[in-house]
């Protein structure tokens, strides 16, 4: 019984380890949404006591929202979509039995875990978590006096990001085995599905921007402990000391971080662009059209996503000649976007969709990356953002286009993925309630702060006043978004309470639940060659058919 | 048009844009305008798109026309273009070249959590600093070297005091972390960086006080890093300035 229990939990199927990663992604994701709750309620009532914190102090403000941030990013948006979803269902929907290294696999999973315990463990040390965001911009983070939380708390933050690269390459490795060598004889590039198109592009990116990540890891803590000075500038002090002594460069961590951070966002949403894609397929009944333009369109995606960094950095004392060619490489990106989105809104033109849970998030996720992308193009220009940079339009921005797009497409997968983890469907009724207050919520809470942005509100203020500036006009607005958050928080019981319950007591599900084509909802012992594409849904006349891409000459019937 | 409907949106209590007081102010308003109309239009037009696609129950067979959709593709082309060349043309002119000759010149120290403002003095000429002398205590928190002439007659000052209408060169630099500097009112942002000296030029226009933000977390006093821009008239400017020289003087005779 014991050697059960633990070979349930040291496995190397991928399933099982897809559903263990999803549970890691949903401790984070709670203890990331219980911070912003806390944020948001001390932004509107500075005074009240928080529990187990008592009155917020400014610092522990800013370490709130650095656990958030990097909960957030790491722990939730580059788990749940690539190796969370991955090991669910990627080897069946390119017909594998298995991945290409399983160990390799799991110890890339309880290599995350051990990062997330180093992490949260900072919260109960002497001096707190790290305060200085997710960023992590030196010399603040380079230097252990610069404030509280960034002695052994910075030390905890940059420990555990170090190890969540290497976890996740050795992910990525797996991954991008698996597409490469365990396809299925038939199983061609242009009969993959979308989300191993994402997959595949996001595992090449992790290769690439880990590694970079890592090593701008290993240089901070040497900065901090071994004498070296990669980030620190001649002259630099602290608190009246002098700590500076070699000849670094602040700017240098910037290049090396943001190499790795705006791709690493891509990495939340290539692979929910894919799934969208599958799904708004399947609840419309149509073929992609121009499948070849919406895979190459992720890959272009993922490919400028390597040349745009600098855009985090106009007015961070780059040239302003760079500032341009950034803006130029930035405003390209949004061209492969808006083929995404046309495609998609094509598919959906011709109507009669199926609004199953799952197709409503998907719908959410696209209504969210329209309404947060299309601010990008705005701020890609540095002459606009040297008035946008680091306010909350930022913050609007990036919470819209990938944090709740990212959220939702995690919820549609769930949601349709669901009978392949317990054999059993959610309740759709309590679906349906979860998605449109959902989606109140996240207009509610994110829509605004656009505003407080243009109004130039600046991210990391603990408090709406100041010395030179109050920002009291804005405090109805701050109100509504604090109460947005907590029905967008609290709507959010209710999924949990679907998950949970639906394991128990939901429908037993068919063999083929959402009548799909793609190769995970069929047994993959009993198929041959794939001869189908994946999205062979066909409208006609006198109803519908659809080819799955297990079936072999069925098409000449 | 543009004016128009920015003043009913104030009258509306809509939290936009604070008054602007700079010169270039008003380019980077128009264009943040229109391109927020460009946006703001292009994701209605996307919803009421979607709106279409949910209420038609009736399922066609039709794919959708693939001219249509490359069509639509270029229209976003031709925004994104126009977006990249108006703003493109504004940065360059405001960051590619210089200030003018006759730009008066102030130096922005940020250090937690603090700003400060130098001036020159009447040699127009910046004395040496060395982060061995920084002593706030001793009322010497930029670290001046006593012994460089250069800096017998500079002015440092909590406050920023421009006078309207005359060019300004900052040179903004960080004794310990990088801070962000922000002046909303003047539609300007850049970071004060350690190791560097970035210069960013501007011509406040209109006077006026205007709040100073740190828009780069860095560190416990982030939120509280404030100072206050102060626009006055050019002779304003010159006594407040003449003011503190003479306290200047003052000091060094009664040392």
């Amino acid at each position: 019984m014991r050697s059960r229990a633990l070979s349930r939990i040291f496995t190397t199927d991928h399933r099982r380890l897809g559903i263990l990663y999803l549970y890691l992604a949903l401790a984070a994701v709670m203890v990331g949404t219980i911070l912003s709750l806390m944020m948001r309620i001390h932004r509107v009532w500075p005074n009240l006591m928080v529990p187990f914190v008592g009155l917020v102090k400014p610092e522990d403000y800013l370490a709130m929202v650095t656990m958030h941030g990097t909960l957030m990013v790491f722990f939730v948006l580059l788990i749940a979509p690539q190796a969370g979803f991955a090991n669910l269902v990627l080897p069946e929907q390119i017909g594998a039995r298995r991945m290409a290294f399983p160990r390799i696999n799991a110890a890339a999973f309880w290599t995350s875990v051990m990062a997330f315990l180093v992490l949260i463990s900072g919260a109960h040390i002497k001096g707190g978590s790290a305060i200085s965001g997710w960023s992590s911009y030196p010399p603040l983070s380079a230097l252990p006096a610069a404030g509280p939380g960034q002695g052994l708390g910075m030390d905890l933050w940059l420990i555990s990001i170090g190890i969540f690269c290497i976890a996740s390459w050795l992910s990525a490795v797996n991954m991008l085995a698996t597409i490469l060598g365990e396809r299925r004889a038939g199983m061609t590039w242009s009969r993959m599905p979308m989300t191993v198109w994402g997959w595949l592009v996001t595992s090449i990116l992790s290769l690439l921007i880990f590694a970079v990540l890592l090593a701008a890891a290993v240089l901070l803590f040497s900065d901090r402990h071994f004498g070296s000075s990669f980030f620190i500038p001649l002259g630099d002090m602290i608190d009246g000391r002098i700590v500076g002594h070699g000849d670094g460069s602040p700017l240098l961590w910037l290049h090396l971080f943001w190499f790795f951070g705006h791709p690493g966002t891509y990495l939340a949403v290539l692979p929910g662009m894919g799934l969208a894609t599958s799904l708004f397929a399947n609840f419309t009944r149509r073929r992609v059209p121009g499948y070849r333009v919406m895979a190459g369109g992720l890959v272009a995606i993922g490919g400028l996503g390597l040349v745009v960094w600098g855009h985090h950095m106009f007015v961070s004392g780059m040239n302003p000649w760079a500032g341009t060619a950034f803006a130029l490489t930035t405003m390209a990106i949004a061209v492969p976007s808006t083929i995404e989105v046309i495609g998609w809104l094509a598919m959906l033109w011709g109507g009669g969709l199926r609004l199953k849970t799952p197709m409503l998030f998907a719908l959410g996720f696209l209504s969210f990356f329209i309404v947060g992308g299309l601010t990008g193009p705005v701020l890609a220009q540095p002459a606009l953002d040297s008035y946008l940079h680091n306010t909350f339009f930022v913050v609007a921005h990036f919470h819209l286009v990938m944090g709740m797009a990212g959220v939702f497409v995690v919820f549609a997968g769930v949601y349709y993925w669901y009978p392949l983890m317990t054999g059993r469907m959610m309740s759709e009724t309590l679906g349906k309630l979860h998605f449109w207050i959902s989606v109140v919520g996240v207009y509610g809470t994110f829509l605004p702060m656009y505003f407080a942005g243009l109004a130039g509100e600046p991210r990391h203020y603990d408090r709406l006043a100041g010395p030179a500036t109050s920002f009291s006009t804005l405090i109805p607005l701050e109100r509504g978004i604090t109460y947005s958050g907590i029905v967008l928080a609290a709507a959010q019981l209710i999924f949990l309470w679907n998950v949970f319950a639906s394991a128990r007591r939901g429908r037993v599900a068919d063999e083929n639940p959402w009548q799909a084509s793609t190769l995970e909802w069929a047994n993959v012992a009993e198929f041959g060659r794939i001869e189908n594409g994946p999205y062979e849904y066909e409208l006609q006349s006198g109803g519908e058919r659809f080819h799955p891409q297990w079936e072999t000459a069925a098409k000449e019937e | 048009m543009y004016s128009a409907l920015s003043l009913l949106l104030t009258a509306r209590h809509v939290a936009w844009m604070p008054p602007d007081g700079s010169l270039r102010g008003p380019i980077v308003d128009r264009l943040m305008f229109w391109n927020l109309i460009a946006i703001v239009a292009a994701a209605v037009i996307a919803h009421l798109w979607l709106i279409v696609a949910l209420i038609r129950r009736r399922s066609t067979s039709r794919n959708f026309p693939s001219p249509v959709r490359w069509g639509l593709v270029g229209v976003f082309c031709v925004m994104y273009a126009w977006m990249a060349l108006t703003a493109q043309r504004l940065w360059a002119a405001n960051r590619f070249t210089g200030p003018s000759l006759t730009a008066m010149h102030v130096e922005v120290v940020g250090e937690q959590f603090q700003w400060y403002f130098r001036y020159p003095g009447p040699d127009a000429t910046f004395g040496a600093t060395r982060p061995q002398l920084v002593n706030a205590a001793a009322g010497n928190p930029l670290g001046l070297d006593a012994r460089d002439p250069d800096g017998k007659d500079d002015v440092v000052s909590s406050v920023l005091v421009l006078p309207a209408g005359h060019e300004v060169d900052l040179q903004l630099r960080s004794l310990d972390v990088i801070h962000g500097f922000f002046i909303p009112g003047m539609r300007l942002k850049e970071n004060a960086v350690p190791g560097l000296v970035l210069h960013l030029h501007f011509t406040p226009e209109k006077p006026g006080t205007y709040p100073i933000l740190c828009t780069q977390v860095c560190g416990m006093g982030h939120g509280r890093m404030q100072a206050r821009l102060m626009v006055v008239s050019p002779a304003d400017y010159t006594v407040w300035l003449d003011k503190r020289e003479r306290a200047l003087q003052q000091q060094e005779a009664g040392e």
